[in-house]
């Protein structure tokens, strides 16, 4: 061990085996690269015919007589946003799963395992339900972002309340977290039941399609409203790398390695707690990308957060648009939840991905 | 700088402002009375409409032909289904209905979600709501929007008064009924678990419009009800939907019916009476509303009355 380190730090970058450093920042290119056309893709297609190219050229030229009304809200106010918003719902959503599977050193472990799914969607469902009736004064305070907020603020309390729950004498167990959240998440599930037992048919379909998630509602509002908390978790990110990948090697490790356990753990929960709640209070539920993205990418380049962290935001977003695009087209003019298209693509080619790489599962 | 007075100056700001605010006042009133004006001219040739009773309010005009669109519940009549579908009406994807080009936009009023919905308004398309009311007057009322919005406002007089006919007619037999018939709306029979509609639904009301009473009061909307609460509300009769798939062997499903422990012990399965409609028909509170009356009326009470 000691060896091969020494080795390593006294020669260039990949000429020790088993690194896969040129590899993985050849992978991080390919995926900028690949990101990149997705959402050129993203803005270009969609159910009406409205050319984007055509829109681009009106505003660059500034004759907005070239274009109708119509195609300036398609490119502008209905594709833009919904391709932006997806971009940052797919990267905060695969960065904060790999977080907590390094976090938790668990592999099941997605961000909904901090509470923030089951809180979030008590707020939502409680909302919905009684948004009309017994909430409504708090429904109308809020306007017609009512749901979003109340799944937000639901998502965060839940992780406070894990989080207050699983600290003692200023340690956080991470056993603990988990079991808690469980126990948090049945809580919620009770409640969460009893609502739809209240629901009307009409509540009932809206629970539906917020549990699928789907990025169709995307505005200019909801990109601004979850930009500021998305985009500081992507840059910061990286700076995690080093202390996830000391925790690894296991808590007691870590710290003889001079990392502030603690103050790590607290970090990294607010980190996924808020950047995972504000994607599902935009996009309802969206399950999956968080679990495969991560994996995806462990099997393809090995553990080290330094790059998986990044490509994990790039592939995220490049699952998601692509998703989306398929969600949205497949049937059109209508569409489908994207939750059901992340889930039918996403498991059989992960599960394809298993089989071929059998053996070398382990994080 | 210290030529310029502080108090005139103020005045200056004040009174560009007012100014600034009057030209912005014209500038934006200027296109808005111009599209009205277009508007008022231009008949809607490009119809989307939003709702099975919407849906069916459009055909009953005979106004069919301007349809470019439907929602996933508009299923009758059942060549609507041929329209292209813009998805289920509060999961409306603000592209897919800009991709059937509608020039009019006809939606039942519970449509969403509204951030698409505010988005679809924004395009300038003109967007109608047409109120969400299980009602006599809320039907009157549809037909009347619809009828103004596609500009055929005779064609809807006479379907008024049509529905309010069909629906008279049957009320003058139902004055002769001196005992309510005590109905128990089943919507579904899943695993011996019985599903039924409490007060306040499409269900309750259009009993009680075919001249019956709910069996059913003691909570709102449909719900999944216990085995002895059947057995104590003791209905007259049974009011079903035609079945589809699974259930569309209506011999089977009765045979169900009278081997479940609480449905066999009222009065409705001891008498054989099962009734059963088409699901739309009786619910849907469109056009054909008066006909379902009838319809029910007749199978509750008979041609005697």
């Amino acid at each position: 061990m000691s060896i091969s380190l020494e080795a390593g730090m006294s020669q260039a970058p990949g000429a020790y085996a088993g690194d896969r450093t040129v590899f993985a920042r050849r992978m991080l290119l390919v995926l900028t690269v690949v990101l990149i056309l997705t959402a050129m893709f993203s803005i270009a297609s969609g159910a009406t015919n409205a050319s984007a190219v055509s829109v681009a050229w009106a505003l660059i030229s500034g004759r907005d007589d070239l274009i109708s009304a119509v195609e300036r809200v398609v490119i502008l106010d209905i594709r833009m946003p919904r391709t932006l918003l997806g971009m940052l719902i797919g990267a905060a959503l695969a960065v904060s799963g790999a977080t907590m599977q390094g976090l938790f050193r668990n592999p099941l472990a997605d961000p909904g395992i901090v509470g923030v799914s089951a809180g979030a969607s008590l707020g939502a469902v409680t909302f919905i339900v009684l948004g009309a009736g017994a909430l409504a004064p708090v429904a109308a305070f809020l306007g017609m972002y009512h749901i979003p907020f109340a799944a937000f603020v639901g998502g965060l309390l839940f992780t406070m309340a894990l989080y207050r729950i699983s600290t003692r004498n200023g340690r956080t167990s991470v056993a603990t977290m988990l079991l808690a959240g469980i126990a948090l998440g049945a809580m919620a599930g009770a409640f969460t039941g009893l609502l739809v037992f209240w629901a009307d048919d009409e509540q009932l379909r809206d629970l539906t399609f917020w549990g699928l998630g789907s990025v169709a509602g995307a505005t200019w509002l909801k990109v601004l409203a979850v930009a500021p908390v998305i985009i500081p978790i992507l840059v910061f990110s990286p700076f995690m790398a080093r202390g996830l990948n000391a925790m690894t090697l296991g808590e007691a490790t870590a710290r003889h390695l001079g990392i502030n356990v603690q103050l790590f753990k607290r970090v990294a929960i607010v980190m996924v707690a808020s950047g995972t709640g504000a994607c599902v209070a935009v996009s309802g539920g969206i399950g999956f990308i968080g679990i495969v993205v991560p994996h995806l990418l462990r099997l393809l380049m090995g553990p080290d957060h330094r790059f998986l962290l990044p490509a994990c935001a790039l592939l995220g977003a490049v699952m998601l648009l692509f998703a989306d695009a398929i969600a949205r087209q497949i049937v059109a003019p209508a569409e489908l939840p994207i939750g059901i298209v992340t889930a039918a693509i996403g498991a059989p080619f992960f599960l394809w991905i298993l089989l071929r790489r059998r053996g070398l599962m382990d994080i | 700088m210290s030529c310029l007075n502080p108090v005139k100056f103020r005045v200056f700001t004040r009174r560009s402002a007012l100014l600034a605010g009057f030209g912005c006042a014209v500038i934006a009133a200027t296109p808005l009375t111009f599209d009205a004006a277009v508007a008022k001219e231009a008949r809607a040739q490009r119809v989307l409409a939003i709702g099975g009773a919407v849906t069916e309010i459009v055909y009953a005009l005979g106004e069919q032909d301007r349809l470019v669109g439907r929602d996933s519940t508009s299923t009758f009549p059942p060549e609507a289904t041929a329209l292209p579908d813009v998805g289920y009406i509060r999961a409306l994807s603000p592209e897919g209905v800009l991709s059937v080009k509608p020039d009019l936009v006809l939606a039942r009023e519970n449509n969403g979600p509204r951030e698409a919905v505010e988005v679809l308004k924004s395009t300038g398309v003109r967007w109608v709501d047409v109120p969400d009311d299980f009602t006599l007057e809320g039907i009157d009322e549809n037909i009347t929007i619809v009828a103004r919005e596609l500009d055929v406002v005779e064609k809807g007089e006479a379907l008024k008064a049509k529905v309010a006919a069909d629906i008279a007619k049957t009320r003058e037999h139902l004055a002769s009924v001196d005992r309510k018939l005590r109905v128990m709306f089943v919507l579904a029979l899943t695993d011996g678990k019985i599903n039924t509609s409490g007060t306040n639904t499409a269900a309750s009301h259009i009993i009680e419009l075919a001249g019956a009473e709910n069996a059913i009061s003691g909570f709102e909307g449909y719900k999944q009800i216990s085995n002895e609460a059947v057995i104590d509300a003791a209905p007259d009769v049974i009011l079903m939907m035609n079945g589809r798939g699974a259930t569309a062997d209506h011999a089977a499903m009765n045979a169900l019916i009278e081997a479940h422990p609480a449905l066999s012990t009222t009065p409705a399965v001891k008498n054989g009476r099962i009734i059963r409609m088409d699901g739309l028909l009786m619910l849907g509170f469109g056009p054909r509303t008066g006909e379902a009356i009838t319809q029910l009326a007749k199978a509750l009470y008979g041609d005697e009355h």
